[in-house]
């Protein structure tokens, strides 16, 4: 079986949908020609033609727009937008329309469209290039909301993606693009939207988180063993629709439960989780639910970033503390 | 200081269409007639003496030492960064006439609004070296002006800083000040709503704004043939009803001309004016670009003569301005003044505990005072653990 990166996984995910559907087009900036900056979309091109995969002119708004009147005619575009901070122009198109076609027509539109883009810290780039904002998509009814954290599920959730009726947001960890490399079965397979992965069973409590901070537990994992400390690591893999059936059997079981999210604190994903888990599981609780999180502040520039991000140190902490608590 | 609602340039510049007559210039390389403005050709011969701008010779010295010194600070930054002392920067090489030519046209209490490519305006309106290394190391600080700067920090989202520079002319001419604003972004900044929309407003409300397009022949990797099927994007400006010009973009003293034009031009009440400097990107669009991918070599060798630092030391040389030995002592002296500035820049640590909250809001919130204590808290744990 191929072994492949995160980036390898998701531009094999699209050349394997290019060739399954004439449906389905790729286009963004920098998509065609260049393979996109991250190489996520490299040789699509000129393997499928520039009808299929193409660059656009340097217009967010209209990348996403043209989704809109590319799905009413029966296509399911597949856009890129370049960064996470550069979605912003587009959220007008992502709001007023995307999220709202099947509701407000009963039906009778839908977008078929995957909306993706590599998001998150840890690369030390430029302002507006960190941004971990699920929470906000999330929160806009009408869009699923995607996040992968190892290669296998990246290519898997992407093609369940594209053929999804509905319009997913498919955030990309940046920082895991190239970390970590895993057997990749060619051709199509899919992974479940909506079904979360229970990636490491374990009995003292739930350490529930997607993304590029799986990768940060993960590492925390490590100085938990030695604690001597039994995590259950839940990976969600979607954003919304939330998988509250493997949730709460988790929680049920070890009564003690910690979110990790990248996201500032206020509203986020993490605050969702812990607000169903006291509503589905309150009585199983044996701690209050903890959450670490990034800041309600912009996320701070490169220099400054290692403060920002949860760190796998930071996740030992905070599991330290939870197996403490006593009531 | 009493406000004036309406100026009274406002209210004639109302009167007129597309400024017509205000400028020979304008008339002259009407945006319609795709014609280009050069003054010097890439050898430092005057072409077009009758387009030569008004420039004293201590002026256009000071020019071309920006110019270079902007040279010499781009060159030093790709160069640190490359040895893991920057982070991602944005490449400079090859647009300082555009960026010092335009931002010569200036007064000191006039406004720039840069997008991320022209350290030679920023730096000649008054923004330090060490503010541009700053912000390349990832600082907050390197968005902080000096006092009297009248300069907005660096705008990443494309184009996202026109409708600023609309705001700021919006308000200059609300206070009935006489300032004008110059507003940079690129040829695939265009294709952008907040160009259209920030262009429109300016010329609704007769805003005194230049607004200039660094037009470097690539958005990243797409050329600018593919980014609009406008002949030239000093076309565009027809549309909103206000001049346009393209200009030789390498060319110090066409960009200056045309600029200082439009500067007084919107300073007379006549609103904004859209200027096309064509011009390459010599480097790559970031450090973390590889321009092998969507251009050639040979592409590349076509601009290396036409540099636009060449063409105006040759002039210099020619009419006995400047001497190859003043060159040497002046990189040299360049050079000194970057080592000093990055000796202590590159040395910087991040922000601290409490920087790293501050500033969010004008104080701090009941959330944010917590979460700097839960990072305290879990320091002192790290702390005691060793």
């Amino acid at each position: 079986m191929p072994v492949m990166t995160m980036v390898q996984a998701l531009n094999n995910a699209l050349d394997v949908k290019l060739a399954d559907d004439p449906s389905v087009l790729c286009f963004g900036e920098d998509v065609g020609v260049e393979g996109g900056v991250f190489r996520v979309t490299e040789h699509l091109q000129k393997k499928h033609g520039t009808k299929r995969v193409f660059d656009t002119p340097l217009a967010e708004s209209s990348i996403i727009g043209a989704c809109v009147g590319m799905s009413v005619m029966g296509l399911r575009p597949v856009a890129e937008m370049q960064f996470d901070g550069f979605v912003y122009p587009a959220m007008n198109q992502i709001i007023t329309h995307i999220a709202r076609y099947r509701y407000r027509t009963r039906g009778q539109r839908n977008i078929p469209a995957v909306i993706r883009f590599p998001y998150g810290g840890g690369v030390k780039a430029l302002e507006l290039h960190s941004e971990a904002m699920e929470a906000m998509y999330g929160h806009i009814p009408g869009l699923k909301v995607v996040i992968p954290s190892t290669p296998y599920d990246a290519k898997g959730l992407m093609i369940s993606a594209i053929e999804d009726n509905d319009p997913v947001i498919y955030q990309e960890p940046k920082r895991l693009y190239r970390a970590t490399k895993q057997e990749v079965p060619d051709g199509l397979y899919r992974i479940p939207i909506g079904k979360a992965k229970v990636e490491k069973d374990g009995t003292d409590m739930t350490v529930i988180s997607y993304g590029a901070m799986m990768h940060v537990c993960r590492k925390a994992l490590e100085f938990l063993e030695k604690d001597h400390i039994s995590v259950e690591l839940i990976d969600l893999r979607t954003i919304y629709p939330l998988d509250w059936d493997t949730i709460a059997e988790s929680v049920k079981k070890t009564g003690r439960v910690l979110v990790v999210q990248e996201g500032p604190k206020s509203f986020g994903v993490a605050a969702e989780l812990i607000a169903t888990i006291n509503e589905k599981c309150f009585e199983y609780l044996e701690a209050p639910p903890m959450r670490l999180c990034g800041n309600d502040t912009i996320p701070p520039l490169p220099r400054s970033e290692d403060l920002y991000c949860p760190t796998p140190e930071r996740v030992h902490y905070y599991c330290r503390k939870l197996a403490d608590y006593q009531i | 200081m009493a406000i004036e609602t309406k100026s009274k340039k406002t209210e004639k510049a109302n009167g007129q269409v597309n400024g017509k007559g205000a400028s020979s210039l304008f008339d002259a390389f009407d945006a319609v007639s795709g014609k280009k403005l050069e003054v010097l050709d890439p050898n430092g011969k005057v072409l077009h003496p009758e387009w030569m701008p008004d420039l004293d010779d201590e002026l256009l010295l000071a020019g071309y030492k920006m110019m270079k010194y902007a040279r010499i600070v781009d060159l030093k930054a790709v160069n640190l960064q490359r040895q893991g002392k920057l982070y991602t920067l944005p490449v400079n090489r090859g647009q300082e006439a555009a960026a010092v030519g335009s931002a010569m046209a200036l007064r000191k209490d006039d406004w720039l609004v840069p997008a991320f490519r022209e350290i030679g305006a920023y730096m000649w309106h008054g923004v330090p070296v060490e503010t541009v290394y700053k912000w390349y190391l990832g600082l907050e600080s390197g968005s902080v002006m000096p006092e009297g700067v009248n300069s907005l920090p660096t705008s990443v989202p494309i184009s996202s800083q026109i409708p600023h520079a609309a705001g700021i002319g919006h308000a200059i001419n609300y206070k009935g000040l006489d300032q004008v604003v110059l507003c940079y972004f690129g040829d695939g900044g265009t294709s952008e709503g907040d160009f259209s929309e920030g262009l429109n407003w300016a010329a609704v409300f007769t805003c005194p704004c230049v607004f200039f397009c660094n037009n470097n022949q690539y958005a990243i990797s797409v050329p600018r043939d593919q980014q609009t099927k406008a002949q030239t994007i000093a076309q565009k400006a027809v549309g909103f009803g206000l001049p346009g010009i393209q200009v030789d973009g390498n060319d110090l003293f066409a960009v200056y001309r045309a600029t200082k034009e439009a500067v007084d031009y919107a300073r007379s009440g006549n609103g904004p004016v859209l200027i096309e400097a064509v011009t390459y990107r010599m480097g790559a669009h970031t450090t973390s670009d590889d321009p092998t991918k969507y251009r050639t070599s040979d592409e590349e060798k076509i601009w290396e003569p036409r540099d636009p630092l060449i063409r105006v030391k040759k002039y210099l040389l020619d009419k006995q301005l400047w001497t190859e030995k003043q060159e040497t002592a002046y990189e040299e002296e360049c050079a000194a003044k970057i080592d000093e500035v990055v000796s202590h820049v590159v040395g910087l640590g991040p922000n601290s505990i409490p920087e790293l909250f501050e500033h969010q809001f004008e104080t701090l919130t009941n959330s944010l005072a917590e979460q700097k204590r839960d990072i305290e808290e879990f320091l002192a744990w790290q702390g005691k653990r060793g």
